[in-house]
Formats: structure tokens, C-alpha cells, sequence
């Protein structure tokens, strides 16, 4: 069985995003950066799967800067067997980024390719499933657990208002969500051993940009609202201005 | 004439109300002189709301109803559109933000070359390409994406989009299906429907949330009852509850769940957390419920109350239930 989980470095979730001097992107002075939770997912699912195997591999990629190498350390303590860190530039937009992968794909075999559903920095949403084109592979996005019998893969999709159950063969592709793979810390003795562990670098195979960020900029303030009142006695009140004022039930 | 192409989602042999939302974010980008159309895929029957999407600005809908569509499979719904886009001068491709559209949108765009943005919140164009705006960080930062080329394939963020409705009737054109086995790869066996397929916070009107001051999952009850008095609400969550396990992820608001854009957005003993107020912000109008006066979310909230949610909650169910029933 071999797995292979792509991840990605990307702000803390309790960053505050300061647009940089060119306006176009965001500062990463002083924000802590972390492994996209999503994609933490998809590590747990991938080591559950080589456990449950018995054997196999489960092989770490990402595409980065050279900083990116110490989210691939982190996956590695967490018991990943090797990475590889495709070197771009910047920060490729997600076609170009789905690109990459998929050219370094279709160098190695592969049983199931796992992302986490999306990146938490620019919320794409897109690169498994583009991945999964390029490489003409049946694809689940939004996986909260799947199970591998065999070559048969059966995959629940989180949709509006319940789950599909989704069927597919492998090689095979899946984007996940948060589900039962909580993900595992790295122990002392994992953080050791990565450190030993195979990281291979290698140019990011991108292709051309098809989008580009112009500008960005902070949402609109809110006004600061008002304190309606305190206690259940405010509640007419607040009825009447949602009703009157604000017209919106 | 160049045209845009809006996917209107079915499930379950009906269209859903998503999809006449990508009709009216398609006739926003529309320039004068450009048609919208309407594509809808599924079973047998599928097509008989078609028609109807003509009352919100489509001029034409593209019908492909197959006992083989009848279970969503991406790559055959793939190929079925890219064959559609392909016929024609279309410059841009609007799908609805939600799990299908979400799912199917970016393998368009990989199968067609073309760029791709997903949960917009507005579109325009620009000469003949579209720009997107979009937030980013669940909107802790707002983006401005030009996609180069044509056609540009998009999702559009549930509520961003205001449905106008007119009367009209689209032409109803049935699509020329020719699949083969290749193309089913994934196909959904089976739908797994959560209680009475409850509407989804990130398409719902009106969300109520809550956050660790209800103290108890089983407290939960009481923004359940608010909910249905309400209508057309669907209950939240903050990741604390979440990370509880108190809730399921699929209802949680925020950088590491869904961003919202109702109209209506109760907060209720919800602190407000920079995560959570990224993913609510967009939010018409926020009501806040809590009892510490100085927590963050009264910053953001256009009404609040302070005080204690187990007394405020039930008393604002009965005062709605009331309004309803007079």
C-alpha cells in the first residue's frame, strides 16, 4: 500500500492577516505558521491506512519555499515514512500548484493520493480535485472516513444536509474533512527519527498561472452595533427592530 | 453572442434553490448582449423545473437527463459539461458554491485549462475576462482574482448573490449525451440524510449559533426551537463545540468550517474568536447573545443582549412564535 498526502504551510488560524506592501499579498512577518488542519487530517487517515495494511509507505509532498521543508519535518515526526518538497517560487496559484503535483504523480505509483479538503490561507478548495483530473483518476472531495477493501474504495462525502457514500477503484484520489481522523501528536522519539528520515527537493514542475491576484483588502468595518438591553426583557425590543428596522424576519 | 453558462444543481431529481443563485451571479457578470444559459443534469425527469429558471434571467436551459446521471459521478458530469462548453463561445461557467459545486467546478476547469475561483462574492468583467472577488483566509482578507482566459470557471458563495425573480420561460434544450463506461470513475452508491435533510448553514438564510456558553450539547435544544420558529434557519456552531464533539463539523462557522453570508446571524454564547468572525462577518445583520458585555463579538453585532442565554432564548422563541402565529 502506498499513500501519498499533500500538505501545506499555511497562517495559524489565530493570525491576523496584514495585507503586505505590494498589496497583493499577505505579511508573513511575525504570523506563526502551521500545517493546514485539513491536511493534518489526511495525514492521520494516510498512517491509519499503512497501519491497518500492515505495510507500505506513506510518502509526504508539498509545494513551497524552502520554509515549507519544516512542514514536511512535522509530517515526518508524525510517522510519514519520506517527503518531498517540490521548490517553487512565491506562492503558485492553484492550477499551477495542481499541476506540479500531478507531473511528480505520474512519476511514482500510487494507491490513493490523500488532501486535506481545502488550505485554510487562500480556501481554494480545488487542488485534489484538480489533481485528480489531470491524472484521470476517480476522486472524493470532502471525506470525512473512507475504507479500502482490496481495490475497492467506499468514501463518505459531507454534502448539504447528510453524507453521500461514494464508490471508487484505485489509484484513486480523496480531499478530507474532519471526521473520526484526529489527528496523532509526534512524540519526542518521532521528532527524533524524522529528522533521519529521507526529504528529497526538487524544481516544481508549474505550469502556467490562469489566475492572479490583483488586490486585496479588509473587509468592511461593522459598525459597532447596540446593546439592544440586558436580560430577557430586551427581547420585544430586539423583535421589533429585526421586524421594523432591520426588515429581515 | 458570447454566453454564460450557469450549473443548476439537482439532487434527488429536483433543482435546487442554490442553483438559481449561479443564474443570478451569471446575470451579474453578463454584459449587455451576452446570454445566460442554465445546464441541468440528473435522471430522468430532472428537467421538468427547467423552464422555470427562465423567471430569473436564463434564456435557455440545457437538459441532460439519463438513467446513467441519475447518481452523481464528477467525471462523467464532467465530461458531459466540458462537451456543452466546448459547442459554444461561453466565457465563464457559474456553478453554486455548495459540495457539488465545489466538488465538480475545479475538475471542469482542470479538464477544460481554464483559471478558476471558487466562493465568489462578486463578479465582473473586465474587457473579456472575469475578475473575481473572493474572500480569502475565510475572510479575514478579501481578493481581487483576474482569471486570464476564457472561459473562466467559478463558484459563487451561497446568499452573495440576490435572486431577482421575473416571469419568462427558458428554451429547453435536451443535450446530446454520448458517455461511455470510462467516464464514471467515483459514483455515489448511496445518500446518507441527516434529520429530515436539514438545510445547511452555509445556504441558509437565517443561521443561529452557538458557542460554549450553552454549556451542554443537549442545550442545544433551545436554538433548535428558535431555529424552527424562525423558518428557514439552520443551527451553527463554534469550533470550540465542535472540537467538543458536542456538534457535527459540517454546522461549524469559521476558518476551519464554512463562511457564511445570511441575512440574518445570531451569535449566541458565542465569544468571537478572530476565527469565527472571519467566517460570519459577511453576515447582513448579527444578533449577539451573551452575557460578558465586553466579549468580541458585540464589536461586530449590529443588535445585542446581554444577559443570560437561558432566559433570553426561550423568551425570543415565544415573542417569534407569537409574531408567526398573529
Amino acid at each position: 500500500m502506498k499513500i501519498v498526502v499533500c500538505v501545506k504551510r499555511v497562517p495559524d488560524t489565530e493570525a491576523r492577516i496584514r495585507i503586505a506592501g505590494d498589496g497583493r499579498s499577505a505579511d508573513p512577518a511575525g504570523v506563526k505558521f502551521i500545517t493546514n488542519p485539513y491536511d493534518e487530517f489526511a495525514v492521520e487517515a494516510a498512517l491509519r491506512l499503512r497501519e491497518a495494511a500492515g505495510e507500505g509507505e506513506v510518502v509526504a509532498l508539498t509545494v513551497g519555499g524552502p520554509e515549507a521543508a519544516e512542514t514536511l519535518r512535522a509530517v515526518l515526526a508524525m510517522g510519514a515514512d519520506r517527503a518531498v518538497l517540490l521548490r517553487a517560487e512565491g506562492a503558485p496559484e492553484g492550477n499551477a500548484v495542481a499541476e506540479a503535483i500531478a507531473a511528480e504523480l505520474r512519476e511514482q505509483s500510487f494507491d490513493v493520493a490523500l488532501f486535506g479538503m481545502k488550505a485554510i490561507d487562500d480556501d481554494l478548495q480545488a487542488v485534489g480535485a484538480m489533481v485528480g483530473e489531470r491524472l484521470q483518476l476517480p476522486t472524493a472531495t470532502s471525506v470525512t472516513e473512507f475504507r479500502v477493501e482490496g481495490s475497492r474504495v467506499t468514501a463518505d462525502r459531507e454534502v448539504e444536509g447528510g453524507i453521500e457514500v461514494v464508490e471508487l477503484q484505485t489509484p484513486c484520489v480523496l480531499t478530507i474533512t474532519k471526521g473520526p481522523y484526529e489527528p496523532r501528536y509526534a512524540s519526542l522519539k518521532g521528532i527524533m527519527a524524522a529528522k533521519k528520515k529521507p526529504l528529497e527537493e526538487k524544481e516544481a514542475a508549474t505550469g502556467e498561472a490562469r489566475s492572479r491576484v490583483e488586490s486585496l483588502s479588509y473587509p468592511p468595518e461593522r459598525q459597532s452595533g447596540r446593546i439592544v438591553g440586558q436580560g430577557p426583557d430586551a427581547v420585544p425590543e430586539l423583535v421589533r427592530l429585526l421586524r421594523e428596522e432591520a426588515k429581515v424576519i | 453572442m458570447p454566453r454564460i453558462l450557469a450549473f443548476a444543481e439537482a439532487r434527488e431529481g429536483t433543482i435546487r434553490p442554490v442553483a438559481r443563485e449561479a443564474v443570478a451571479a451569471a446575470r451579474a457578470l453578463a454584459a449587455a448582449g451576452d446570454e445566460v444559459e442554465a445546464v441541468v443534469l440528473g435522471g430522468a425527469g430532472v428537467g421538468g423545473e427547467a423552464a422555470g429558471l427562465g423567471s430569473v434571467g436564463a434564456s435557455r436551459v440545457h437538459v441532460g437527463e439519463s438513467d446513467a446521471l441519475k447518481a452523481y459521478s464528477p467525471e462523467a458530469y464532467t465530461t458531459v459539461l466540458a462537451g456543452l462548453v466546448r459547442s459554444g463561445d461561453y466565457r465563464a461557467v457559474v456553478f453554486p458554491g455548495s459540495a457539488m459545486g465545489k466538488d465538480l467546478a475545479p475538475r471542469l476547469a482542470a479538464r477544460l485549462g481554464a483559471g478558476y475561483a471558487s466562493d465568489c462574492t462578486g463578479l465582473e468583467l473586465e474587457g473579456e475576462e472575469v475578475v473575481a472577488t473572493r474572500p480569502r483566509y475565510a475572510g479575514k482578507v478579501f481578493a481581487r482574482e483576474r482569471i486570464t482566459g476564457s472561459p473562466a470557471v467559478v463558484t459563487v458563495r451561497g446568499n452573495a448573490f440576490a435572486v431577482e425573480e421575473g416571469s419568462g420561460s427558458a428554451e429547453v434544450v435536451p443535450l446530446d449525451l454520448s458517455l461511455r463506461e470510462a467516464d464514471f470513475g467515483a459514483i455515489v452508491c448511496e445518500v446518507r440524510s441527516g434529520a429530515a435533510a436539514k438545510l445547511d448553514v452555509a445556504e441558509a438564510p437565517i443561521v443561529v449559533s452557538g458557542g460554549r456558553g450553552l454549556r451542554d450539547p443537549a442545550n442545544f435544544k433551545l436554538l433548535e426551537e428558535l431555529a424552527e420558529v424562525l423558518g428557514n434557519a439552520a443551527v451553527g456552531a463554534s469550533r470550540a463545540v465542535v472540537d467538543a464533539g458536542w456538534r457535527p463539523h459540517s454546522d461549524q462557522v469559521g476558518q476551519t468550517g464554512k463562511t457564511v453570508a445570511p441575512q440574518l446571524y445570531f451569535a449566541i454564547g458565542i465569544s468571537g474568536a478572530i476565527q469565527h468572525l472571519a467566517g460570519m462577518r459577511t453576515a447582513k445583520y448579527i444578533v449577539a447573545i451573551n452575557k460578558d458585555p465586553d466579549a468580541p463579538i458585540f464589536k461586530v453585532a449590529d443588535y445585542g443582549i446581554v444577559g443570560d442565554l437561558f432566559e433570553i432564548v426561550p423568551r425570543l422563541t415565544e415573542e417569534i412564535r407569537r409574531l408567526r402565529s398573529s
